[in-house]
This record gives structure tokens, sequence and C-alpha cells, in this order.
């Protein structure tokens, strides 16, 4: 890792794990000790170098990094401006970004002795890497999803259960990510010591913001290289979709301090931003403590937490990774929102235009990258590809089938 | 002297161990929950612990997520809860009053607002599950300027390391979660807790309570025998879900089953 100056922005969060006034280690006593052994065991395997060459062969020969980075001539062409480029991450093998973070954390665990795995899942992508990686690890696995997304991500359940996870359907509260998480830690509590969670976003409490950013910053660092390959510069613009924000803090992190670029975070405004079904909590909410740390969230006057709403099952969350939060307030990442109907046009408009079928959850960014784009003839624009659409057929096509040439 | 520790020096000196009981505030609504807590203290109970529903309590089981909901439907608030103590308060001015809950329906109605009304209203304690010694700076340093106790819960995951940094701190009494887990959950395992419980009356002097797990008014014996007292939380809050009608309301039944189960614990507690 290259060495980081004073003023850097990559240097958070600080010993108490705070990013600004976000982030901490809001937990119950019980999981108290069992954050602490992950911090520190965690902090040692990132100075171990058998701890990252396992870490890099995993990422060559079974995830198959480097991702591509492709140029997308007829979106570039669409859009009449900025070149647009795709950071392909939904190449992946288990076709999204989340697999980068969950091999980094399955290794900790077998580091630490542990072998059993629980995960919460929202769109089902990071509960088929994390059953993936127990699978190739022959861990125990066990995936708590809403049963509102099971509902919806019927393939990635299907692929779940056919890796050998165990899956825990969640009734409580509205049966969507949240809940998944707030079960997930709830059976944690339960069995602390046996037991390692592997959290899918830069959310929760300290270590998991900084390490989850730290294994997927391999999307960023790889970008950065393959532009300065292509284009012989850095790129003016990037774009990713946040829902707790782990794929847009990944490519976004390795860029933190180069000031001239310009960063865009995309949040889901649902059914607009001014309705009450969205998902864009930095947006349209305010600072709050939910899930072992501090962030923006969407609550009520009394601090209760609202449900959100997405399309896309993997934004669907209240919250947001602590480090956006902080980088929203002071200014550094600027956060735009998309909302249900815009990404199914850009979903639909990627399919046509590149062959590439994105996942929703990209999708929300496409629709940004092309407004950006627009403006900004003889710029270079790099957006996260962060996940294949395969996985949302079933929801997306009795949506998008009604329009008269499909 | 303030309210816990004159409840629990007249405790020791009658050689009698302390009941306390856990309801949620506002479950099924207002007029009931305070109806229920001002019975209490002629149940022999000798401190109540009053839970604020939270949206998304992390470290309780099923009885006590679906309590909050029913409150939080009810139209439960902070403003309401503090509003039922000082109710409660009108009619009793000796039982300690501990509030427990989770921090951001405090951050989001003000640190120091909260302490003020705290204060105002008769609180006497506050346990926050979900601030840590490691979040001290927060809000308990302050709570406790104020005289308010701050309640810390130990578990059996607690290392002797962590207890001393937790009892640093702690004022009121510990209260010792029994098993590792949430609320109401699995049953706690006699040896195991008295073992830990050693540990802790080993570096404090502080009154340790057990809680999380006792469901029965013999197991409430058990562990009483052990320690200095016993909560119970998730079998009333059942009691109260199983006696409601269709629509969550109170039947005639409410009161009674609770308040009769309640004179059962106090009195295999205090093997009257």
């Amino acid at each position: 890792m290259s060495e980081i100056s004073l003023n850097s922005l990559k240097k958070g969060p600080d010993s108490n794990g705070k990013f600004g006034i976000h982030g901490g280690r809001f937990v119950a006593e019980t999981l108290m000790p069992l954050i602490l052994e992950v911090e520190n065991s965690y902090e040692e395997a990132i100075k171990d170098k058998s701890f990252i060459n396992e870490l890099e062969i995993y990422r060559r020969d079974y995830i198959g990094r480097p991702s591509p980075l492709y140029f997308a001539e007829r979106l570039t062409e669409y859009f009449g401006g900025a070149k647009i480029y795709l950071k392909r991450d939904e190449l992946n093998h288990t076709g999204a970004h989340k697999i980068n973070n969950v091999i980094g954390q399955i290794l900790l665990a077998k580091k630490m002795g542990k072998n059993k795995i629980i995960a919460e899942t929202g769109a089902g992508q990071h509960g088929v890497a994390t059953a993936t990686a127990c699978a190739l690890f022959g861990f125990e696995c066990e995936v708590f999803m809403g049963a509102m997304d099971i509902e919806r991500q019927k393939p990635n359940v299907q692929r779940m259960q056919l890796l050998g996870a165990k899956i825990n359907p969640v009734t409580s509260g509205t049966g969507t990510l949240k809940d998944a998480m707030n079960d997930a830690l709830r059976f944690w509590v339960s069995n602390a010591n046996t037991h390692f969670y592997i959290i899918g976003t830069a959310a929760g409490p300290h270590p998991y913001p900084k390490m989850v950013r730290d294994f997927q910053s391999i999307i960023g660092e790889e970008a950065k290289k393959q532009i300065l390959e292509k284009e012989n510069r850095l790129p003016d613009v990037l774009v990713a979709c946040i829902g707790g924000g782990s794929n847009a803090l990944g490519l976004f992190h390795p860029f933190l301090d180069d000031q001239e670029v310009e960063i865009f975070g995309v949040e889901a405004a649902g059914k607009g931003l001014k309705s009450d079904s969205h998902a864009a909590s930095l947006s349209a909410g305010s600072p709050g403590i939910l899930h072992g740390n501090r962030t923006y969230l969407l609550q009520d006057n009394d601090g209760q937490i609202i449900d959100a709403h997405s399309i896309s099952a993997g934004l669907d969350y209240p919250g947001i990774g602590p480090e956006h939060s902080w980088l929203h307030d002071i200014g550094r990442i600027k956060y735009l929102s998309t909302t249900d109907e815009e990404s199914l046009s850009a979903f639909k408009l990627c399919s046509r235009l590149e062959g590439i079928i994105p996942a929703l959850e990209p999708a929300h960014a496409l629709h940004i990258t092309g407004i950006l784009a627009a403006k900004r003839k003889g710029q270079i624009l790099i957006m996260n590809m962060c996940g294949r659409g395969d996985k949302d057929l079933s929801s997306v096509l009795p949506l998008i089938i009604k329009s008269e040439d499909y | 002297m303030n309210r816990i520790k004159k409840t629990f020096n007249q405790l020791k000196n009658n050689n009698k161990k302390a009941v306390g009981i856990f309801l949620t505030a506002g479950d099924p609504d207002f007029e009931s929950c305070l109806n229920l807590i001002q019975k209490l203290p002629e149940k022999d109970v000798d401190f109540i612990e009053i839970g604020m529903p939270f949206s998304d309590p992390m470290a309780d089981g099923p009885s006590i997520q679906l309590s909050s909901q029913r409150a939080l439907k009810s139209g439960m608030n902070l403003i309401k809860c503090l509003s039922l103590v000082e109710n409660f308060r009108k009619k009793n001015n000796h039982t300690p009053i501990i509030l427990m809950g989770y921090y951001n329906p405090i951050y989001k109605f003000g640190k120091e607002k909260f302490i003020e009304n705290c204060l105002s209203c008769g609180v006497d304690g506050l346990i926050i599950v979900d601030l840590p010694p490691e979040e001290d700076d927060e809000f308990y340093i302050e709570a406790e300027r104020n005289k308010l106790s701050i309640i810390r819960l130990v578990t059996p995951t607690t290392d002797r390391k962590r207890l001393d940094k937790i009892l640093s701190n702690a004022t009121g009494f510990v209260y010792y979660v029994s098993i590792t887990g949430i609320t109401g959950t699995r049953a706690p395992n006699l040896e195991d807790v008295s073992t830990n419980l050693k540990k802790i009356t080993s570096v404090t002097d502080l009154p340790v309570i057990i809680g999380f797990g006792i469901k029965s008014p013999s197991q409430a014996s058990s562990m009483a025998d052990i320690s200095d007292g016993i909560v119970v939380g998730s079998a009333v809050v059942d009691l109260i879900k199983s006696s409601l009608d269709n629509d969550d309301n109170l039947t005639k039944n409410t009161l009674d089953s609770c308040l009769d189960f309640i004179s059962k614990v106090s009195k295999s507690v205090k093997h009257n």
C-alpha cells in the first residue's frame, strides 16, 4: 500500500472507527469482544504477506480479476458527450462486486479459526457470493434474507441453496435488507463464539466499514491503472450506485485525493424523493445510529427507522456506509439519485446498446452517467458496472414488457 | 441518597433479593401500561425497567420486538415514555425507574434535552444497549455528571480486561446478561452464571442483577439466590401479548394475568 499523506482523505477511520462524526461501534456488549477480535485479526492479516498473497491468488484465479475497463462506444455515442468507460465488475465470478469482499473476509475467518459463516443479503448477490466462498472453503453457511426479497430474487435464492447454504427467511419489519441485518446481528449475538459474520457492505460497526472498503478498493486501484494505460490520464468523472455503498467506495477510494476527479454517488430515489418510497438516506435522511454505526438514515422525528423503498433490492436500505456520510459532509463526493422508472429505462438502454444486461443497481448509476456525460464532451467518465442483471429479469420483464417496442 | 442505592441498601439490610420487572412503554397503550406499572410495587417489585421502544431492537428476541411494535403502533415515543414516568412518580417516590433502550431515539431527541427530562420526570438510571464503554464519550459521561445512574451490561463474552473497563464507570447496579444471546430466548445455565458472577463480585461492590433469560418463578428464585436480584421481561411481555384481543387491545384478563405472574415471581425470589 502506498504512503498516505497527512491531509489525505484516505486515512480514515480513526482508532475508534470514526469518519468525522460517523461510524463507531454502537453494539451490544455481547458483541464487543468479538468485534475487537475481528479488528485485531484484520489489522494483523493485512500486514501478513502470506494473507495478501493468498488473497491475490483467489482474486486472479477464482474471481477472475482484474476486471476489464471497457470503452462503451455505443453508450458514448448515444449520450454524445464524455467518453464512457465501464468497470466490468459484473464479469466477476458470481456476477457482482460482492465476491471481492467475501473472499477477503472468508480468508480472515479462516485465519481466525472460524468455519461457520453468516451473512445478510438484499438482492441476493452478497448471499450468493458468501454461499460460493463457503462452498469453496467447506464452511457452514447461513444467509438471512428478507421474505420479500426472497420473492423478488428467486434465481439467487436457488443458487444459494444449490451451493449448500441455509436460507433464513426474515419476516420481521418489512422483510427487506434492514431486517435481514437485524436478524443476522441477533443470530451473531447468540452465537458470538462460534460464527463469523461476513457483512456485505461498507457499513456496520468498526472495523467492517474499513475492512469492506479495503477489500473492494481493488476496483478503483485497477481502474486507475487501466485508465492511465488507455488514456494516459486520470478520468474526469467517476459514477457508482449506492445502497450501503461498497462498490462505490471500492471505485472511489483510490481516487479520493485526486481532487481533479469529480465523484458522483447515486442513491435510489424509488418513486421520487418527495414520495415516502425511496432509499436516499443522504439526499433525504439525517444522522442517526443503526446497525452498529452512526450514519445518515431514513428516520422519523422520533428516531424510528423508516422502511426504504427501491425497485432494486440491493439499494433498498435506509442507511448508508459511514464513510459516504462523511464524504457527503465534507463535500468531496456529490450524491445524486435515480428513480425506479429511470433505472428501468437505463436497464433497457444498456442491454440494447451494449449487449450488457446490467443489474438494476448499476442501472441507477447509468442513468446519472448519461446525464453527466451529455454535458461533458472531451471528458472521460468511469462508471462501475458492479453487477449483472440476470437476477432481475423476473421482476423487471413484467414492468418493461408493457412498453411498445419491447 | 438516590432511589437505587436506597432500595438496594434496604434489601441488603433485610437480607432480601431484588425483583425487577421490564415492560415496554406503551404496550399495548399508554393508560394500561401506566396502570400496570403503578401496581407493581404492591406486588413486591423493587425496581422497574421501562423499555423505550425502537423500530430495530438489535439485542431483543421476538417477544420484545413485538411489544415494541405494539407500543410504536399505539403512538409511543420518548416524550410519552417520559410522561409515563412522570405520572408514575405522582403516586410513588421510592421505586427506582430505569429506562432501557437503544441510542438512536435519544440521539434524535437531543442528548442534553433527554437528560434534563429524565431528571425532571424522576428517572433514576439508564440502560442503553448499543452504547458499549467504547462509546462512553457519546452520552454516558454527560449523563453521569447529571447523577443519572448508568447501568452497565456484563455478558458471558466479557473477559477480565473488559470487565475492569466496564465497571470503572458503572453506577447504580451491574446488569449481568445471563445468556450469550438476545432477550427472552435461551435459558441460562445456573453453574455458568454462578462462575461468572463470582468474577464480577470480586471486582465491584455494586449490586449485581441477572436478566435476559429468566422466565419462571423458580428460575427467578435460583438466579436471585446467587446474586443481588433478577429482572424478568420477555415472560411478562408474552403474558400481555397472549391476553390481548385480535386487534391488540387490552382485555379484562391482561392486568390480572400479569400481576398474578409477577406476584408469583416475587414470592419465589423473596422466599415468602
